[in-house]
């Protein structure tokens, strides 16, 4: 019995003084926080991705409640909604970002881009790059390995086993621009998602001159100019043999894909194109 | 033309591999299980036959059902945690407990994290430990040598020297009249005496080490440091009182120093990485294992120090680093 | 016992298929393409246009920095034009391209075979001299030399220490060149220890070479202040930091350069380059490459023009065999694979080494044992397993703490590791990217 009570009381004694000095601990250590960071927190979607440019969520809450014009500041993650719903708990204006997706900008293919050497190191871009220029004649191109699908923390890229380059699944991504960093070929770009979702872009970023951007890649852009002067609203510019369209300018009117002679201006989520009367194509001898 | 190769430096390579290394270490234990089968017969064939395929059977069967990935075991490390699993259970152990050992050996010991590699304690004794734990009663009965070699389940068992020594002592005896009951240290070296079946013959684990350190598979720093300390620190206390302490040599040459010293502590993925790291490591062994044999309630403890030690690897990798190219400094000449 | 470095090392198969051969003068070619880009630093800069006509060993693009070189004419012709090529990494580089007409050389060069043995050169002109003449460490580093020569103030050099290890498998070319050229190697030595203020050379040469050792130790009697030191073999004995140490036993620190030791270290090719731009007036624009491999059907050392496409010095030495699987630049330990044959040779192209198909792949990758091998062979001390994983994890800081900066690249790590990992490729990434954070935080 005598066993039992001694134990009781000692450690009960124990306890309460452990209790007492933590309190007295965590009065002295107390840092005040801002509630409305928490607040703010809550709001975010906490993917702690770093798309908006801070290390987390808890970071770019702060700096939400810390500065007085959060006009420069974006969750891409959450959109114009969770930014709306965050700046109402600081009482801020907040401007709405129009939404991006990320996009592929090389559609060197097996079929459209020979390969003319064999990559055996380690699987990472990064040392597949800092050590040549690729497998393919194309230095800019994209190496394959699926460095920008491991950096993507919201399943929205995979690599398309038969083209060998990465697939944006346009519904998960989230614009985080994660794969923008990581493709050491600065292949990725964000680009503004356009009405309905529909837009066009450069699929390719190969700055050689016409022929040796041609013999490398089918479907490269050799620089010819042709879209630069169909464009009626001066949206694209060539700049080192490379075609470039200007996301804000350009109003899809598609007369550039037309006119592109190696297929390099990609358009994503238009109707199909209504069937039309095929011309027969004159077959040149080889 | 074949599409050339393009990779980083550098482009050739030593042609060591796993497999190499790992049945550089079976090869290692052939002596040690020649002896085993030659003091304990039929037991020893049948515990180690089936400890090697049961082991061999689960990785397969993990691989293929749980992880659902590519099988490794042709690298030969499950038949080795097989070998050393057996080396470490008496040769009359019935085929159930061997096969609970493997299981956990494989499953728990070594696959639950992750495979080859990511194992942070030895996955043998992981099994070993498991059954002496569950099983304390068959794990403790040891075949006489010689005179069980035609018998498994049936053989006739006796206790181990060092169990001899450990109740002795606490009946009041002393050493040198304890000595007297076992066997002499030329026997004991050859192995002549009861135990598990691959610890029993110090020769021929000490060929083991030889082959090991000329193939490069090993460094000596482990063995080295685990069989000195335990030589130092029951010397000492030998000295001390000599009717009260066995002596080392009695320590070496008993239960599985020889084998946890050469073969367990020297286990790739649970020791540490840079030499001095090793020597603290085995020292770590050799005490702790001389501690729970003195002073514990076991009489062997060669087991429990190495499992103990595993879980002080990555700690002693975090501090202790490699002799770094121009940490002294000589100054140049003025 | 053999002097050798202290840590780690391994000892790859030596194939020395090309050893005794004899130094082929290659043909001049019919077109050279000369990368401005051959050396650690700036680029140079191009000093001729497209047309001009230029002679063998004129001045075509000079150096634009203190830790850069000037490039010469290595044949002459005409500039056809000055132009992006592919170089041996598949990238377009800038490259002076000249037709060649005749072989016309410029006249201050003194091209008799006499050996000049009077330096009458100050220390001053001598670094002035070898800066002009565009020489750069010719084992395959390509830091300019001159660099090298002017110690920085503050600091005293006691020792001159030549590198004729060869320590890279399958490379013959500086064995051959001090067979040949002994004598003028051994001059140009002279004019170092002048350049540097020393009065003792050691020639570190690896035994798996004693003809050489004998042949250099014979001729080392007649100059004062030179010896030879016959060392054990043992790569990667031809890194500075481990010749250095193998040779007098002084240990670089962490981050410092050899001189902080009171040593310079010089390759004996460059030692030739330098007893020929300073008693020659000859710039550097040939160099001896060895063309090898094991299916090589002549293995050889030929004495080739800076711009020389590759596949010219493997058609000299047979052909490119049928099962050719991977054409390295360099030797097989630290050289570059490359993408093309069709790449010119440079100044720091030590050779050409063909790999048959069975041994172009890598070993098949398998988990890290932790067997801890690849911690013994680093000639650095560094834990090579723990770098290449944090470097695959981008934890920089932790990188950066366990000294991946002091790593040499040399691949004994890689070339031991029994589970066939490429623990030097994420080493070497990340080495890019803290150097790259270290240098941002000084800015």
């Amino acid at each position: 019995m005598n066993v039992v009570l001694i134990t009781i009381i000692s450690l009960g004694v124990l306890g309460a003084l452990a209790a007492i000095i933590l309190y007295f601990v965590a009065q002295k250590f107390k840092v005040f926080e801002d509630p409305r960071i928490d607040q703010v927190e809550e709001a975010l979607p906490a993917a702690n991705c770093g798309g908006c440019g801070f290390p987390g969520c808890r970071a770019f809450a702060e700096a939400m409640v810390k500065s007085d014009d959060i006009s420069g500041l974006n969750c891409p993650v959450g959109g114009a909604e969770t930014m709306s719903a965050a700046a109402a708990i600081l009482g801020k204006e907040v401007a709405a970002a129009a939404p991006m997706v990320a996009v592929v900008r090389c559609n060197g293919t097996c079929e459209n881009r020979p390969r003319i050497t064999e990559y055996d190191g380690a699987t990472s871009c990064s040392i597949a790059s800092s050590l040549y220029g690729g497998d393919t004649g194309c230095s800019n191109g994209c190496l394959g390995l699926g460095e920008c699908v491991d950096a993507c923390a919201f399943d929205a890229m995979y690599m398309d086993e038969k083209t060998g380059l990465p697939i944006i699944k346009e519904d998960n991504c989230v614009s985080c621009g994660a794969c923008v960093d990581a493709c050491p070929k600065n292949i990725i770009e964000l680009r503004k998602k356009g009405p309905k979702n529909r837009r066009i872009f450069v699929s390719c970023i190969n700055t050689d001159k016409g022929a040796a951007a041609k013999k490398a890649c089918s479907a490269a852009c050799i620089g010819c100019k042709k879209c630069q002067k169909i464009c009626p609203f001066d949206a694209i510019t060539v700049e080192n043999n490379l075609a470039y369209i200007d996301y804000d300018k350009c109003k899809l009117c598609r007369k550039c894909v037309a006119e592109c002679p190696t297929n390099a201006i990609h358009m994503v989520n238009f109707p199909p194109p209504k069937p039309k009367v095929e011309k027969p194509v004159e077959e040149k001898a080889e | 033309m074949n599409r050339l190769t393009v990779s980083p430096s550098p482009h050739v390579h030593s042609g060591d591999s796993v497999k190499k290394n790992m049945y550089g270490v079976i090869i290692a234990l052939v002596p040690a299980l020649a002896a085993s089968l030659y003091y304990f017969g039929l037991g020893a064939a049948i515990v180690t036959i089936t400890a090697v395929l049961s082991c061999v059977f689960f990785e397969w069967a993990i691989q293929k059902f749980l992880l659902k990935n590519e099988s490794t075991i042709m690298d030969g490390s499950a038949a080795l945690t097989g070998l050393l699993l057996a080396f470490n259970m008496p040769t009359n152990l019935p085929l159930w407990i061997i096969i609970i050992g493997s299981l956990v050996a494989i499953g728990i010991g070594k696959m639950s994290f992750g495979g080859l590699g990511n194992n942070p304690f030895n996955p043998a004794l992981v099994g070993r430990v498991f059954l002496l734990i569950s099983f304390p009663v068959q794990m403790t009965l040891w075949p006489k040598p010689i005179e069980s070699q035609a018998s498994y389940l049936d053989a006739s068992t006796g206790a181990t020297p060092l169990s001899i020594m450990k109740e002795g002592l606490a009946n009041g005896e002393s050493v040198s009249a304890l000595m007297a009951k076992i066997p002499s240290y030329t026997e004991l070296f050859f192995g002549n005496s009861g135990g598990s079946g691959g610890e029993v013959a110090a020769i021929a684990l000490l060929v083991g080490l030889l082959f090991m350190l000329i193939r490069k598979i090993i460094t000596w720093h482990i063995p080295v440091a685990v069989i000195g300390s335990v030589a130092v620190f029951t010397g000492i206390l030998h000295l001390v009182n000599p009717e009260a302490y066995a002596g080392p040599l009695f320590h070496l040459l008993t239960g599985g120093v020889m084998l946890g010293a050469i073969f367990m502590a020297t286990d790739y993925v649970s020791s540490p990485m840079a030499n001095k790291g090793m020597i603290i490591y085995g020292i770590g062994i050799g005490v702790i294992t001389v501690v729970i044999r003195v002073f514990g309630a076991y009489p062997e403890g060669v087991s429990f120090a190495i499992l103990i030690m595993n879980g002080f690897v990555p700690l002693i990798d975090k501090y202790v680093k490699p002799k770094r190219f121009g940490e002294v400094v000589k100054p140049a000449k003025a | 016992m053999l002097k050798t470095f202290s840590l780690g090392g391994v000892h790859p198969a030596e194939n020395k298929f090309s050893a005794g051969q004899k130094i082929e003068v290659l043909p001049v070619p019919e077109q050279v393409s000369v990368p401005i880009a051959q050396h650690i630093g700036a680029p140079s800069e191009p000093v001729v246009a497209k047309g001009d006509e230029v002679k063998v060993g004129q001045l075509i693009a000079k150096s634009t920095g203190f830790v850069s070189a000037n490039i010469h004419s290595p044949v002459s012709g005409k500039v056809f034009k000055i132009d992006d090529v592919l170089d041996a990494s598949g990238y377009k580089r800038k490259a002076i391209i000249i037709k060649v007409e005749g072989d016309e050389w410029d006249e201050s060069i003194d091209r008799s075979e006499d050996l000049v043995k009077d330096i009458t050169a100050s220390p001053e002109d001598i670094i002035k001299k070898v800066g002009e003449a565009g020489i750069v460490g010719l084992g395959g580093a390509t830091f300019p030399a001159h660099v090298k020569l002017s110690v920085p103030p503050g600091k005293t050099c006691d020792v001159l220490i030549l590198n004729g290890v060869e320590c890279e498998p399958y490379l013959t070319a500086d064995h051959q060149l001090m067979m040949e050229k002994g004598d003028e190697i051994m001059v140009g030595t002279q004019i170092l220890m002048k350049a540097l203020k020393v009065d003792k050379a050691i020639i570190g040469i690896e035994n798996n070479k004693p003809d050489a050792i004998k042949h250099m130790s014979e001729l080392a009697k007649k100059y004062p202040g030179i010896t030879i030191q016959s060392l054990k073999v043992q790569y990667p004995q031809g890194g500075e930091k481990q010749l250095i140490d193998a040779c007098i036993g002084r240990q670089i620190p962490s981050g410092k350069l050899p001189i902080e030791v009171g040593a310079v270290v010089q390759n004996v090719g460059t030692t030739l380059a330098v007893y020929e731009a300073v008693q020659k007036n000859k710039p550097l624009f040939e160099r001896v490459v060895t063309v090898t491999g094991k299916s090589v059907t002549k293995p050889s050392n030929f004495l080739t023009r800076v711009g020389t496409p590759l596949n010219q010095l493997i058609d000299a030495a047979g052909g490119l065999p049928e099962d050719t699987g991977k054409v390295i630049g360099g030797g097989p330990m630290m050289g570059k694979a490359l993408s093309s044959i069709e790449v010119p040779i440079t100044k720091g192209s030590s050779g050409v080494l063909i790999m048959p198909n069975e041994i172009a792949k890598r070993p098949k990758l398998e988990a890290c044992i932790r067997c801890s091998k690849c911690v013994s062979v680093c000639p650095m001390g560094l834990s090579p397993y723990l770098l290449s994983t944090v470097s695959d994890k981008a934890i920089w800081d932790r990188a950066e703490e366990e000294k991946i900066m002091d790593c040499i690249e040399c691949g004994s790590c890689s070339y031991t590791c029994p589970a066939g990992r490429p623990l030097l490729d994420y080493i070497r990434l990340g080495k890019g990217k803290v150097g790259q954070i270290m240098r941002s935080r000084t800015k």
